[in-house]
């Protein structure tokens, strides 16, 4: 009988400390950046020690599978609490699909948030605010400063500057431009960077999304020409050179410019530590213009509509909207944090990033045409494949681009 | 029936049904999942209303579905074609000369077949690297004094696909060649024999005798053809990506249902309802490519 009795209370102890440990609450949160877990990690350590109830465990998927493996996560019921969200119509997806919580009360320091990147997190179709903007993006030319000293070059202001930059690259036996067209969207990144000076920029941007006037628009056509010029300064059968390819030739000091985004830097350093390198904005027409460069949000850390632990999930996000985070991604991650009054004084280059975003305009395709099928984005990195391998000339690429716009954008279906 | 074949009944039915669990739970249900899916409007990840076959109608006849569509079988064809003219004959071909026992024919045989051992991944992204720019290929031919012949194997629209099903054909050559393989050695010597003593050539029995009597092989061979074919993705995928890219010279359905389906990053937004309608008209492709080969083939069997 004694026997018995000390079974059964050792079970109940045994039960009673499972469930104070049961007590503490798991978030679950999901990254599409295998790249960045170390730092999360970090980040984790510091919100557990100020929040000792809360444990978050971090999964991180690769970025090409993300949007499936969470689609499939969030239909079957289940899902993490926490997770990174694509911006603009990548978020419509999984807002208008109601797996999303609007955060505005939950997250009360988004009302200080910079107009730009909550435009990537908030619902075209009904305005709420569905996630915390984590960085922006910047689209303009790296080059390697090495050889620009070395070959005695300055950086260039305007389109002519810059092609004999390449030429004087090309004569010193180097390669002048590290990109290809083997994917079609470091074409897409390319007309980005280098177009908006040529199509004229917000006035355009504004004109196109307002239906006022359309891709086949003398200046786009004009913009999109310019690429061209860029091909005898691209590698050797540039049509098969992949991303892979271009950071490696950029990294391994073999091409003097890389046509990219913001994103790079922190790979770029962490690679070859002693590379290097610093920015430019894209060239302009004529001596005078203003460099534009395009800007986007890059995405948002989201609420799953469906978590039982919400409480703690707005705590998180509310940790992933204060400086801790905006820190973390300027000095750790190189990257341009949507956090408001972050110091930047750290990086250079950030502050370099932000000077240049003086002038910005937005990502034509990804901010204003990936909201339906075909996406903006979609043909024009076709149709810019098209193009660059000499098939078909800029009219073309308009052309294709503005037809499958049309079948659903109603603003162009009204001229 | 006797309670014997009641019996007997039941026990076949024991060890079939494991299988047949399976095969419900996860080829039939999902099949029948996507019919069911495609025959309704969907908003984003949420089932709508139904709407008959208008998704079906979408693709044949509404843009940019129907491009998409059909430059995407476009591609499909070109590999059933280009695996029947070049992978089928040259197995055929291993197949004879092995049969004949030519010198070294046991290291051959399993040269030729290792490849077909490799993971398909394993394969795309190897070969990726070697049709690349600056990539193995390029260096042989630049090697060789052939510089004007390099290319961009996987960038260029006019070859892409071409060189994604050459690499397809060295992986997989060697399972047609060992199914040929044991046809022409199960063809009965007496009959070869008789041919020989009668005066007729090698040549001559290989048309007018082993042909004919591997008719069978020759259809199995070719209905795995059409169900590869259609249903060709992973090469694909690791080789020019989900967009099949260059400019869509190699999308093929299998690809271009994924991406609809399930959306990519740059593609956007995911379309179920369409993509699920790609599915089911791949599946009837198949089933029916299938069942008309084996109809046709079928016929021109000989029996001994």
């Amino acid at each position: 009988m004694r026997f018995k009795r000390a079974v059964l209370l050792s079970v109940l102890a045994l039960l009673m400390l499972a469930s104070a440990f049961a007590q503490k609450t798991t978030i679950n949160f999901w990254t599409w950046r295998p790249e960045d877990v170390e730092v999360y990690n970090r980040l984790i350590t510091t919100f557990e020690t100020a929040n000792p109830g809360i444990d978050v465990v971090q999964t991180a998927h690769k970025s090409t599978d993300y949007n499936t493996i969470l689609s499939a996560a969030l239909s079957g019921g289940s899902g993490p609490d926490v997770f990174q969200s694509r911006a603009y119509g990548g978020l419509e997806t999984f807002a208008q699909s109601g797996y999303m919580e609007s955060l505005e009360k939950a997250v009360p320091e988004l009302k200080n948030f910079d107009k730009a990147p909550l435009r990537g997190a908030t619902s075209i179709k009904d305005g709420k605010i569905y996630g915390v903007p984590f960085a922006s993006q910047t689209l303009f030319v790296y080059y390697n400063k090495a050889i620009y000293k070395q070959l005695g070059l300055s950086v260039p202001d305007t389109w002519d500057q810059f092609l004999a930059n390449l030429e004087a690259v090309k004569k010193a036996g180097l390669q002048p431009i590290a990109n290809g067209g083997k994917e079609g969207w470091t074409l897409e990144v390319m007309m980005g960077a280098i177009c908006p000076n040529f199509y004229g920029a917000n006035d355009f941007f504004n004109a196109v999304v307002a239906g006022k006037t359309n891709f086949q628009d003398p200046r786009f056509v004009a913009a999109i020409g310019k690429l061209k010029e860029l091909t005898p300064y691209m590698p050797d059968l540039y049509m098969g050179v992949a991303y892979t390819d271009m950071q490696s030739a950029f990294i391994n000091e073999q091409a003097a410019h890389f046509i990219g985004g913001s994103f790079e830097a922190g790979y770029f350093a962490a690679q070859n530590p002693k590379l290097d390198f610093d920015v430019f904005a894209a060239p302009v027409a004529k001596k005078g213009d203003s460099h534009y460069v395009s800007v986007y949000a890059d995405g948002n850390f989201s609420m799953n509509s469906g978590s039982k632990n919400k409480d703690a999930a707005a705590k998180w996000l509310r940790f992933l909207a204060g400086k801790d985070t905006g820190n973390a991604f300027i000095k750790e991650l190189k990257q341009v944090s949507a956090v408001p009054g972050v110091d930047t004084s750290p990086s250079p280059y950030i502050s370099k990033v932000l000077s240049l975003q003086k002038f910005n305009t937005p990502y034509l395709m990804l901010v204003g045409f990936r909201y339906n099928q075909p996406t903006g984005s979609v043909l024009i990195q076709a149709a810019l494949q098209g193009f660059m391998a000499g098939k078909f000339d800029a009219a073309e690429v308009a052309r294709q681009v503005q037809e499958g716009i049309a079948t659903y954008y109603e603003p162009f279906k009204k001229k | 029936m006797s309670s014997k074949d009641l019996r007997k009944g039941l026990w076949i039915s024991l060890f079939v049904l494991p299988g047949l669990a399976l095969v419900v739970s996860v080829i039939l249900v999902p099949l029948f999942m996507s019919l069911f899916n495609s025959l309704f409007a969907w908003k984003q990840l949420l089932r709508q209303e139904y709407i008959g076959f208008d998704n079906f109608a979408k693709i044949f006849g509404t843009e940019p579905y129907r491009t998409r569509f059909f430059n995407a079988l476009g591609n499909n064809l070109r590999w059933f074609v280009a695996t029947m003219l070049v992978q089928n004959t040259l197995g055929l071909l291993f197949g004879y000369l092995l049969s004949r026992r030519i010198p070294g024919h046991g290291f051959f045989k399993r040269v030729i077949f290792i490849p077909v051992l490799f993971s398909i991944v394993a394969v795309g992204f190897l070969w990726g690297l070697y049709l690349k720019p600056t990539g193995l290929l390029n260096g042989f031919l630049r090697l060789m004094g052939h510089g004007e012949l390099a290319r961009a194997w996987l960038g260029q629209e006019s070859i892409a696909t071409f060189s994604i099903i050459a690499v397809n054909i060295w992986r997989w050559v060697g399972f047609p060649s060992l199914v040929f393989l044991a046809a022409i050695d199960n063809v009965p010597v007496d009959c070869l024999e008789a041919a020989h003593i009668e005066g007729a050539g090698e040549g001559r029995i290989f048309v007018r005798i082993i042909l004919p009597l591997i008719v069978p092989a020759i259809t199995v061979i070719t209905i795995l053809t059409i169900i590869g074919s259609l249903n060709v993705f992973e090469q694909i995928y690791t080789m020019t990506g989900l967009d099949g890219g260059p400019n869509f010279s190699t999308d093929a359905i299998g690809t271009l249902f994924y991406r609809t389906a399930f959306g990519s990053v740059d593609s956007g937004n995911p379309e179920i309802g369409i993509g699920s309608a790609i599915g089911v008209v791949i599946y009837v492709l198949t089933f029916g490519a299938s069942i008309l080969t084996l109809a046709t083939m079928g016929s021109k069997e000989v029996e001994l």
